[in-house]
């Protein structure tokens, strides 16, 4: 049994699997029933000054039947009062002290509000702070949320009068929806955040009705845009975390955020410098329950591999993640094509024909359909491989190179010492 | 019976005879057609013999294009409803299917009939008449193979007129398929698609008594003949006239016309044969309430010709199959009705011309089993007074034609379907007579287009 339990950056869980500050954390009620359930944390729904909802929130995308591959919302932070919401997060912590409850707040960019909010949420109790820096619909155009988390000073800032205030650790929580990420986690770690949490969701529009050309959602016949979130978004939140994670500047932990449905997105996440991660679509999916195989599988799946903590794990492939200018130029791999494995679909050999470089060609032996890469023009791109649908029928193999490795740079620097 | 009792019956019967599997729902079928991999250069495609566009028509189901999804399966097959539901999909497509060896293969059947369920439904327009050439085809027999023909030469715009001999159009689907596999009201569907196509149906017209095989000949361009087959033959015994002996063909054709039968009901049936006309005629009488249907033959299961699955199907209607016996005679009672059949067991000796294991009566084990029907299943006769009048070559009433032409003896009559098959010919199923009735109507047309219509 592999110890489970993280602390990231003084915030201490039984477990590294955390609701994300959403509709799931919306009430004590929601958030013991989800303690109850398993999860180890609990981002409680954003507080700020009251807002109004609206009426039609959410929007899916579903890809070739699959539902929720991407998830969209134009909700915005609580429509509860304040008061309510710290009564229900003292009793919530009261009942759960060992369960890490962490405040997400949103205020004006002015110093007093943030000092007043800091102040009243960590006097009913909270672990940490949250400073929602990332949602892109609705309070940006008040100037909050990622109006502010888009422009690194604004981050640096907010972040910097929270920290005076702040007698819990600060997390600020990123906005994908700018050129480079890594700005304003540096501003974030220069305005002293204790952890930075990242993504939030990326501006969307889920779809357009067919029938009647109205946005999917629409609010009375109008649309707005909103934030993209679920399995869809995994990549684009990895890749984030990692380059904060490989990014000197930023020496502070990350937890990982975007489209997490398992244990193994979440060992993916903690691989790649996440200390912890937060989870929401896959909960609103199928429920707090999901949670269980989350905490079983990758319990597992450290007993497997031999190690006794999870943290542990954390940023052990990042050193693995580069620039493409450190890759190597003479690696090569070619496919190869198992065919007593292989179901003749086909659908290799079309991707490669159609879209790659021609190098699978199709055959008879016997009478039996057979299949087989021309290995001198397979660059190794890995399509085939993708769109095979059976396991073990298409393999990638390394082949040896005759000449040494070498990058991108490496060869550049060469080439500039030759002409000189 | 009391009439309220009699009207139960009545209800009970109509009942058994309803489709037996429904559609599809549109969650099933999204699912489903998720699951194709649509693949290149498909299996499915070279199994279907006429080669429909499987994963094409399945990948409009999930995009929600039905039309298209419709027009892909009718395009290649205008009988591709009736198909949906008969064609021995895991001898064709299903059988090929990539998935069967990783997986589970396709329900292409199902998913096929949920896009030919919308087409019905929604009853749209999918083809056009041709613009009128002035060329006019008739062809004789309105069953799969000739509405097929139909279909495809009036698109090219030949004015074409099918001669029926039956009260109906459909053929083997109106009056030979159970209706617990094939409605009605699909065969309909069907034959009012290609109606609309501008092809005129003379239906109770048979060709030889209402109009001559010379005056077709005279009034046409070009003749198809897709008359497709008879009766049940004689088994030659005694006792074949007694009442409740029935025609296989008959029987089931009686069940698909009218009220049913309460004839069976609670009676003990012999089938005899066991080709897939046996297991229709055996399960429709379980559906008739017979009390116990049993299937004779005289080979073993090894040598019986029906398919896999409609076996499985006549053993889970609890019909009994009794191999390696033969009727030697129908024994009837004073009064002249059927009351028992004498059978002979069978051993299998030398294989016989067409390499089967000759079945041999064992000497003295005669035996007797009590049925108050029997039904004949032993293949059908060949309509060969109607292909002599046309003057046709035939071996053995199937009509000889160049397989490349589709033409018979005579250049201007070409033939397809049942009175084409047999004798190495093809395997006789809807699907295999539609493609023939399309062959028989593309050479149509090369051979009568004009050379300005020539690409």
């Amino acid at each position: 049994m592999a110890d489970l339990r993280i602390d990231l950056a003084g915030i201490k869980s039984p477990n590294p699997f955390w609701l994300a500050s959403a509709p799931p954390t919306n009430s004590g009620y929601q958030v013991q029933r989800a303690f109850e359930a398993g999860w180890g944390g609990a981002v409680w729904k954003t507080l700020g000054d009251p807002i109004l909802n609206v009426s039609s929130r959410f929007a899916a995308v579903s890809f070739n039947g699959q539902r929720v591959a991407g998830f969209n919302n134009i909700e915005l932070i609580t429509d509860r009062p304040l008061e309510v919401n710290l009564q229900e997060i003292y009793e919530t912590k009261k009942r759960f002290p060992h369960h890490a409850i962490i405040a997400s707040l949103m205020v004006e960019p002015k110093q007093e509000k943030w000092h007043e909010i800091v102040k009243r949420v960590e006097d009913v109790g909270v672990d940490g702070l949250e400073l929602n820096f990332g949602c892109p619909h609705g309070m940006a155009e008040r100037g909050m949320g990622s109006a502010s988390g888009q422009v690194p000073e604004l981050v640096e800032k907010q972040t910097y009068w929270v920290k005076e205030a702040a007698k819990t650790p600060v997390i600020v929580k990123l906005t994908p929806n700018i050129t480079d990420i890594t700005a304003t986690a540096e501003a974030a770690t220069r305005g002293g955040a204790d952890a930075v949490s990242m993504i939030n969701t990326i501006n969307s529009l889920a779809g357009v009705d067919l029938d009647t050309w109205n946005t999917v959602p629409h609010v009375a016949g109008k649309g707005a845009h909103g934030g993209y979130c679920g399995p869809a978004v995994k990549p684009i939140a990895l890749n984030m975390v990692a380059e904060c994670a490989r990014n000197p500047l930023i020496n502070v932990p990350i937890s990982g955020i975007g489209g997490i449905s398992n244990w193994q997105d979440a060992a993916e996440f903690i691989l790649m410098g996440a200390t912890g991660v937060q989870v929401c679509t896959a909960a609103m999916h199928h429920g707090f329950s999901i949670v269980e195989d989350m905490i079983d599988g990758l319990n597992n799946y450290l007993d497997d591999k031999g190690i006794a903590s999870v943290m542990d794990l954390v940023g052990r492939s990042v050193s693995r993640y580069s620039n493409w200018g450190d890759l190597d130029l003479n690696y090569k791999i070619v496919a190869e094509i198992n065919n007593d494995v292989c179901i003749n679909c086909n659908k290799c050999h079309i991707a490669c024909e159609d879209t790659s470089h021609q190098c699978i060609d199709l055959y008879s032996e016997d009478g039996r359909p057979m299949l087989k890469v021309r290995e001198e023009d397979c660059v190794g791109c890995n399509l085939c491989s993708i769109v095979c649908p059976v396991d073990g029928a298409i393999t990638m193999v390394e082949r040896k190179s005759s000449i040494p490795p070498m990058t991108w740079n490496e060869r550049q620097t060469l080439i500039s010492s030759l002409s000189k | 019976m009391a009439p309220k009792q009699e009207n139960a019956m009545s209800q009970q019967l109509t009942r058994n005879f309803l489709e037996l599997t429904s559609s599809m729902t549109k969650n099933e079928a999204i699912e489903e057609s998720n699951r194709c991999l649509y693949c290149y250069d498909a299996p499915c495609i070279k199994a279907c013999p006429t080669s429909i566009q499987i994963p094409n028509f399945i990948k409009k189901i999930a995009s929600g294009n039905m039309k298209g999804s419709a027009t892909t399966i009718l395009e290649a097959n205008p009988i591709g409803a009736s198909c949906a539901r008969v064609c021995p999909t895991e001898e064709l497509c299903e059988g090929a299917c990539v998935l069967n060896s990783s997986t589970k293969p396709i329900k292409i059947g199902e998913l096929q009939r949920y896009a030919t369920d919308w087409a019905m439904a929604t009853n749209a327009q999918l083809f056009k008449q041709g613009q009128n050439n002035g060329q006019k085809v008739a062809i004789i027999g309105a069953g799969p193979a000739g509405l097929s023909a139909a279909r495809e030469l009036s698109r090219f715009g030949y004015q074409v007129t099918i001669y029926e001999a039956e009260s109906k159009a459909g053929g083997l689907g109106s009056y030979g398929i159970v209706s617990f596999r094939l409605p009605n009201e699909v065969v309909d569907w069907e034959i009012e698609q290609i109606e609309k196509l501008g092809v005129e149906i003379k239906t109770n017209t048979t060709v030889g008594v209402d109009i001559s095989a010379e005056e077709i000949l005279e009034q046409y361009d070009s003749v198809i003949l897709a008359v497709g087959m008879g009766a049940v033959p004689n088994l030659g015994i005694e006792g074949e006239d007694l009442d409740g002996v029935h025609d296989a063909i008959e029987f089931v054709r009686k069940t698909k016309m009218g009220p049913l039968t309460k004839d069976i009901v609670g009676k003990r049936v012999a089938v005899i044969g066991a080709g897939n006309t046996a297991i229709d005629g055996a399960t429709c009488a379980v559906r008739l309430g017979a009390d116990n249907v049993q299937i004779l033959y005289r080979r073993t299961q090894k040598e019986m010709t029906a398919y896999k699955f409609e076996y499985e199907f006549a053993k889970q209607d609890g019909v009994e199959f009794k191999w390696l016996t033969a009727p030697k005679k129908i024994i009837g009672n004073e009064s002249g009705e059927v009351v028992g059949i004498e059978c002979t067991k069978m051993k299998l000796g030398e294989a016989g011309a067409d390499g089967r294991q000759r079945p041999e009566e064992i000497e003295g084990s005669n035996f007797i089993i009590e049925v108050e029907a029997v039904i004949k299943a032993i293949g059908q006769t060949r309509f060969v007074s109607l292909i002599e009048a046309f003057g046709l070559q035939h071996t053995n009433g199937v009509v000889d034609i160049d397989e490349a032409t589709m033409q018979t003896s005579n250049d201007k009559v070409f033939a397809c379907g049942d009175v084409v098959f047999g004798n190495g010919q093809g395997e006789a199923m809807v699907v295999t007579a539609v493609q023939q009735g399309k062959d028989a109507a593309y050479k149509i047309h090369e051979r009568l287009r004009k050379p300005s219509e020539i690409a």
